[in-house]
């Protein structure tokens, strides 16, 4: 196996290296990739949705379908593995081998995560509203989110996280965010316009300009409640083996 | 030589990308343990992210985030070699999420694989398969 | 919205049905399958619709996503071959939801509705990869339905867990070695958008670049992964053995035929015939390869003892099928390849129907199952000795015009061997199917011939009459072959050939 692995990975590294060798210089702003679409966007893009943040813009309007479905990626890979990992509930639960008893509370660690994490959510905010303006948007801040959870069921235990935030409650909000970003798009058709052509919400008393704006804040807000979600109910199926009991 | 070390130079961003996916395709035909497999999956993934960003990127460059972009709408004339591709950093973004869902998934069929098995050593599930 | 909308709504109907189901469908099966019923009967109305738009018309529809043009923006390009392609994954997709509900309650204890959620993300994926008309997109979408189709795979019978992740590496090292390809594209050109694509890699330079060529390679292996063409199937035998048997009904005919849809759509609609044939001089080498995998296909086949199994070494020597008809450089293999795509995606349905029911009521996989099934399932046994007749090639079933075309555009290029591998891989089939309807027919007669009569014993009606449907569907196909010819396979034909 280890010789046909070798031969394979040899084989594929001839042809890169072939490939490599057409290939423009590293940095220069005249190769066809830079030179062709992208110079569009950095002109465009501000004029167009009045977001200066042009990954933004690409991500959330002119290449918005794409995010659409990398939002319900995330929301798939969570349903995957909450349908794999947790038991179901007719077969008796086989012997959990005994996980290492917890010592106790940790009270410098639960008093700096209790500081900490009220700070985390509302930079996470932030992060989600000035994805227009600077490095940010939606996934940042969902996973941003995600991880002040993740941080909380790690201080305390998933048991105490998980009453406060259910499983149900996370699945929900996960096709929420989903349902958020379809929706709008679907909302543009309704309007007469074409799928997520963020110019039909200018019925609402906007520029069309600002509707794109708009529209774009509408979206990442959908992405970060589902990467949020999915983030942490990943983390919660994986650590505890899809018990939700203890993990780690 | 004098020629070849340029050429090197020149594209090195590339190399570096193309034998990161070599180590990890290599790591996914020919690791025994699956939980290595994955990990070589993520390096992978990663080479190819290395190879779309690099592909954007200009010398001189900043960040694809307009300067001034408050305010004066259309006021300043914009340079578009003065701002990275911002295209490549879009649709890495998008491969950074499958990856980690593709991650998540191999790893929940990983604890699955180990509850049944008792063993994350691909030859040792071969065998336990076939008794 | 206006008739403008249709091709988007094939796949949102979908989408949204998944989130509806994952929100309400916990409460009771009952609703989660209604949803589903209602998403795949609108999605396949809409495909309808978009179809007898293009044939109307006879031009492709360009549908504008967020309204931005290409090749800034995202397109969707429906033109006959997708068009097809397209009403036969809603189609498949409908009737396999009718199908789903006994077995799925059967095999699949809790939570019926994450796995419609799965179902419906999963049909999202695939019609959005045949619509869509953006390279980069094509691989979101690619791995939405991979991701998906993990999930419902390892949801099977017993322990499909080890060869799930089998899948998942293949799966990934396919679809990076397809977005790696595409990445050599956008390097040496600057865009995604698929008709930008073939606009400039025509130019005289791009056809003599080494990373366009090593682009197309890559992306071809990364293709050929995705569909399991020998000899890179390993994963696909077991995979979809051990998968329940909605799962297989669903993926079995769709996953392989969309992949061999995108592979001819970039082969024709981001390169060209030029390119394709001419700059690479290795399309006979292809359909060497492809004949091999016929041979390999059917003799694996010929040697298993589990229905399921032998129905996936099938779909392999099918694989090899539509591969060399592409790879043959000339029309009657194209055309051949496009028919196929329809009618092997029916016919593997069929088959995959009735094996499934029968596993369902007999509770055997082996070919102990068949023993007998005329008197306990007649409609069943029906539906698949009439599938059996169309993978063997038996006319008037569709299986038979397809091959015919496929034999004929290898003789016209003087491929002796494809020809050679199509023939021997009906005689194959021949002998599988005769053998088994054999016991199925005088099974429980020659053995102890003197036991009481098995009941009658058929699957539910829910079960029956999509089997029905698809099994006349081969045969109404079949009969309309030259009008589906001329309609819509010539039209897919690219200029130059």
């Amino acid at each position: 196996m280890k010789k046909i692995a070798l031969l394979i990975t040899l084989a594929v590294g001839a042809l890169l290296i072939l490939a490599a060798e057409d290939f423009p210089r590293w940095g220069d702003a005249h190769a066809p990739a830079n030179d062709y679409l992208s110079p569009y966007y950095i002109e465009k893009s501000l004029e167009e949705t009045a977001v200066p943040n042009i990954v933004t813009a690409v991500l959330a309007d002119y290449r918005g379908y794409d995010t659409m479905f990398e939002t319900t990626v995330i929301f798939c890979a969570g349903i995957t593995v909450l349908t794999l990992l947790r038991r179901t509930q007719r077969k008796a639960p086989k012997a959990v081998r005994p996980r290492p008893a917890r010592q106790g509370a940790d009270v410098i660690l639960q008093s700096a995560s209790r500081l900490l994490v009220p700070v985390m959510q509302i930079f996470a905010l932030y992060v989600l509203a000035l994805g227009h303006h600077s490095p940010g948007g939606g996934f940042q801040a969902g996973v941003i989110l995600g991880a002040s959870f993740i941080l909380l069921a790690l201080s305390y235990d998933l048991k105490t996280m998980l009453a406060r935030l259910s499983e149900n409650t996370l699945l929900r909000l996960s096709a929420l965010g989903v349902i958020i970003y379809a929706g709008i798009g679907a909302l543009c058709l309704l309007l007469g316009d074409n799928f997520l052509a963020y110019a039909a919400l200018k019925v609402f008393g906007f520029s069309e300009v600002m509707a794109h704006s708009h529209g774009i804040l509408g979206v990442e807000l959908g992405v970060a409640v589902t990467v949020m979600a999915i983030m942490f109910s990943l983390y919660v199926d994986l650590a505890s083996g899809g018990d939700l009991d203890e993990g780690l | 030589m004098a020629d070849f070390l340029p050429y090197i130079v020149a594209k090195y961003n590339y190399w570096a990308a193309l034998v990161l996916l070599l180590i990890g395709l290599y790591g996914m035909i020919a690791k025994n343990n699956l939980l290595k497999k994955v990990i070589a999956m993520s390096i992978f993934q990663s080479a190819i992210i290395l190879f779309y960003v690099s592909m954007g990127d200009k010398k001189g460059s900043t960040i694809p985030i307009l300067l001034h972009g408050h305010g004066e709408h259309g006021a300043l004339a914009i340079d578009p070699s003065q701002y990275a591709n911002p295209l490549p950093h879009v649709l890495m973004l998008t491969a950074i999420v499958v990856g980690v869902s593709t991650l998540g998934v191999a790893l929940a069929v990983l604890q699955k694989i180990h509850r049944v098995h008792g063993t994350i050593e691909e030859d040792e599930i071969l065998e336990s398969i076939e008794e | 919205m206006t008739a403008a909308q249709f091709p988007i709504l094939i796949l949102i109907i979908p989408l949204l049905a998944a989130f509806a189901i994952s929100l309400f469908g916990g409460r009771r099966d009952k609703l989660a399958y209604g949803l589903l019923l209602a998403a795949m009967s609108g999605s396949f109305y809409a495909a309808l619709q978009t179809l007898l738009l293009v044939l109307e018309t006879n031009i492709p529809i360009h549908y504008r996503l967020g309204g931005w043009a290409p090749p800034y923006g995202i397109e969707l390009v429906i033109d006959h071959l997708n068009a097809m392609v397209l009403c036969l994954v809603s189609g498949c997709a409908l009737l396999t939801a009718i199908y789903s509900l006994p077995t799925v309650r059967a095999e699949i204890p809790d939570r019926i509705h994450h796995y419609y959620t799965l179902y419906c993300l999963l049909v999202t994926g695939l019609a959005g990869m045949v619509a869509t008309g953006d390279a980069f997109n094509l691989y979101v979408l690619l791995e939405i339905s991979a991701l998906s189709s993990y999930a419902m795979l390892a949801r099977g019978r017993g322990n499909a867990y080890y060869a799930t992740f089998k899948y998942i590496i293949m799966g990934t090292i396919g679809a990076c070695f397809y977005l790696l390809g595409v990445g050599y594209l956008y390097i040496k050109t600057g865009t995604l958008n698929m008709a930008d694509l073939f606009r400039l890699l025509a130019e005289e330079e791009m056809q003599q670049s080494i990373t366009i060529r090593i682009g197309f390679i890559l992306i071809m292996i990364g293709i050929w992964i995705k569909m399991a063409f020998f000899p890179l199937h390993g994963w696909l035998p077991n995979a979809y053995t051990r998968a329940s048997t909605t799962t297989s009904c669903l993926i079995a005919p769709l996953m392989t035929k969309v992949s061999v849809y995108i592979m001819l759509r970039l082969m024709f609609s981001v390169f060209s015939v030029e390119f394709v044939y001419g700059v690479i001089p290795w399309h006979e080498q292809i359909v060497w390869l492809a004949s091999l995998a016929i041979v390999a296909g059917s003799i694996s086949a010929l040697a298993q003892r589990n229905l399921k199994k032998m129905l996936t070494y099938i779909i392999v020597a099918e694989v090899g099928y539509m591969v060399g008809g592409a790879w043959l450089a000339n029309e009657s293999g194209l055309a051949g390849t496009v028919y196929h795509i329809l009618s092997d995606a029916l016919m593997t349905l069929a088959l995959f129907m009735a094996v499934g029911a029968i596993i369902h009521k007999t509770g055997k996989s082996s070919f102990a199952a068949m023993e007998g099934i005329f008197r306990k399932m007649p409609v069943t046994s029906a539906v698949f000795v009439l599938g059996g007749f169309a993978i063997i090639g038996i006319p008037p079933t569709c299986g038979f015009f397809s091959k015919w075309y496929l034999i004929r555009g290898g003789i016209e290029t003087g491929q002796w061997l494809f020809v050679g591998a199509l023939l021997f891989s009906s005689l194959i089939n021949a002998i599988i199917f005769f053998r088994l309807i054999e016991r199925a027919y005088f099974g429980d007669l020659s053995g102890h011939g003197h036991g009481p009569l098995p009941e009658r014993d058929e699957a539910p009606a829910v079960m029956l009459v999509p089997m029905v449907v698809t099994a006349a569907a081969l045969v109404i196909i079949g009969l309309y072959t030259s009008e589906i010819i001329g309609r819509i396979v010539l039209w897919t034909i690219p200029a130059g050939l």
